[in-house]
């Protein structure tokens, strides 16, 4: 299939032309993660007043963190946001076969992230640190051990849907690389690889954040 | 609509070499004991790595003015979300001497 015929094939009767729709699908896309902003918002709204209400609680329960995972993991994200921001990049070349190279790489990164993800998980539950399944906390400052479990809840509740979004994420990419195979996207045509980058490159912004919250400010304080 | 600038592999690979210095950079400043600078030196390194993503990696910088607007909309409404909350609950124990209910 040439470049124009996929051109053609994808302009939706409804649009002037490529330009128009492309520039309403980027617009569409990003007011969704303007709201996803929101959403993940309201979590760190109530991270933020907890903090302030139970500091001590929340620097033991940060403590406990193993900042190498957390660390390895953010630099797992930023090296899939590259491999993501290539796949875009080829795509837009109308590189068929460099587009679905960075997308498979990009797709390994993700599950990477996840894999080391449920090795810390995995170790939350050893530690008895899942509050409602198994939480006991041995308290040794000025604190009640059950905000602790307040922090323990947020940073699964945060963590997790963060975990949720990659895994659609993860989803998103091979539907991409099935497209990408059967000759979907071309140099005029590339919406889908753009918007699900955009996609991807919020769900590694979420976590430039989650990071520090979670895993460092606390890390020399005094519970 | 007028054609877009786009960034070259060489930027993308600056980005990515800057977003990982900046995380190594974030693990060594807490490190150290700093008091409540840890926290804002962790959170203004994480909002340069935001940036850098935002304007580079999701092409926020080579957008059309209407993506700048929602995205700085959604910037504003996160802060008013968090001051207005915050405005509340660091004020509960202000007047607790006319509180009714206490």
């Amino acid at each position: 299939m040439s470049d124009s015929e996929t051109a053609v094939q994808n302009l939706k009767h409804h649009f002037a032309d490529l330009e128009q729709q492309k520039a309403t699908s980027t617009f569409g896309m990003w007011l969704f993660l303007v709201t996803e902003i929101m959403f993940f918002g309201g979590m760190f709204a109530s991270y933020l007043i907890y903090r302030l209400s139970y500091y001590n609680a929340w620097v033991a329960g940060s403590q406990t963190m193993e900042i190498q995972y957390g660390a390895i993991n953010t630099a797992v994200l930023i090296c899939s946001s590259l491999t993501m921001v290539l796949s875009v990049h080829s795509a837009k070349l109308g590189k068929r076969k460099m587009t679905a190279i960075c997308l498979i790489l990009t797709l390994v990164l993700g599950f990477a992230f996840l894999g080391i993800k449920g090795v810390e998980y995995y170790g939350h539950w050893v530690h008895h640190e899942v509050p409602g399944l198994n939480f006991h906390f041995e308290h040794t400052g000025n604190y009640d051990p059950r905000h602790v479990e307040i922090f323990f809840s947020l940073y699964f509740a945060m963590t997790g849907m963060h975990a949720v979004h990659m895994i659609i994420g993860a989803g998103l990419l091979t539907w991409l690389l099935i497209a990408n195979a059967r000759g979907r996207f071309s140099s005029e045509y590339n919406s889908p690889v753009e918007m699900v980058g955009l996609y991807w490159h919020f769900v590694d912004l979420i976590w430039i954040y989650l990071f520090p919250l979670l895993y460092l400010i606390s890390h020399h304080h005094n519970g | 609509m007028s054609e877009h600038a786009h960034p070259t592999v060489k930027t993308f690979v600056a980005v990515w070499a800057a977003l990982l210095v900046l995380t190594a950079l974030t693990v060594f400043v807490a490190t150290l004991e700093l008091g409540p600078f840890n926290a804002i030196v962790a959170l203004t390194i994480a909002t340069v790595k935001a940036l850098l993503v935002l304007l580079f990696f999701m092409e926020l910088r080579y957008s059309t003015a209407l993506t700048k607007v929602a995205v700085v909309a959604a910037v504003f409404f996160l802060f008013l979300l968090a001051g207005l909350t915050l405005s509340d609950y660091l004020t509960r124990g202000w007047s607790s001497y006319i509180n009714p209910f206490h």
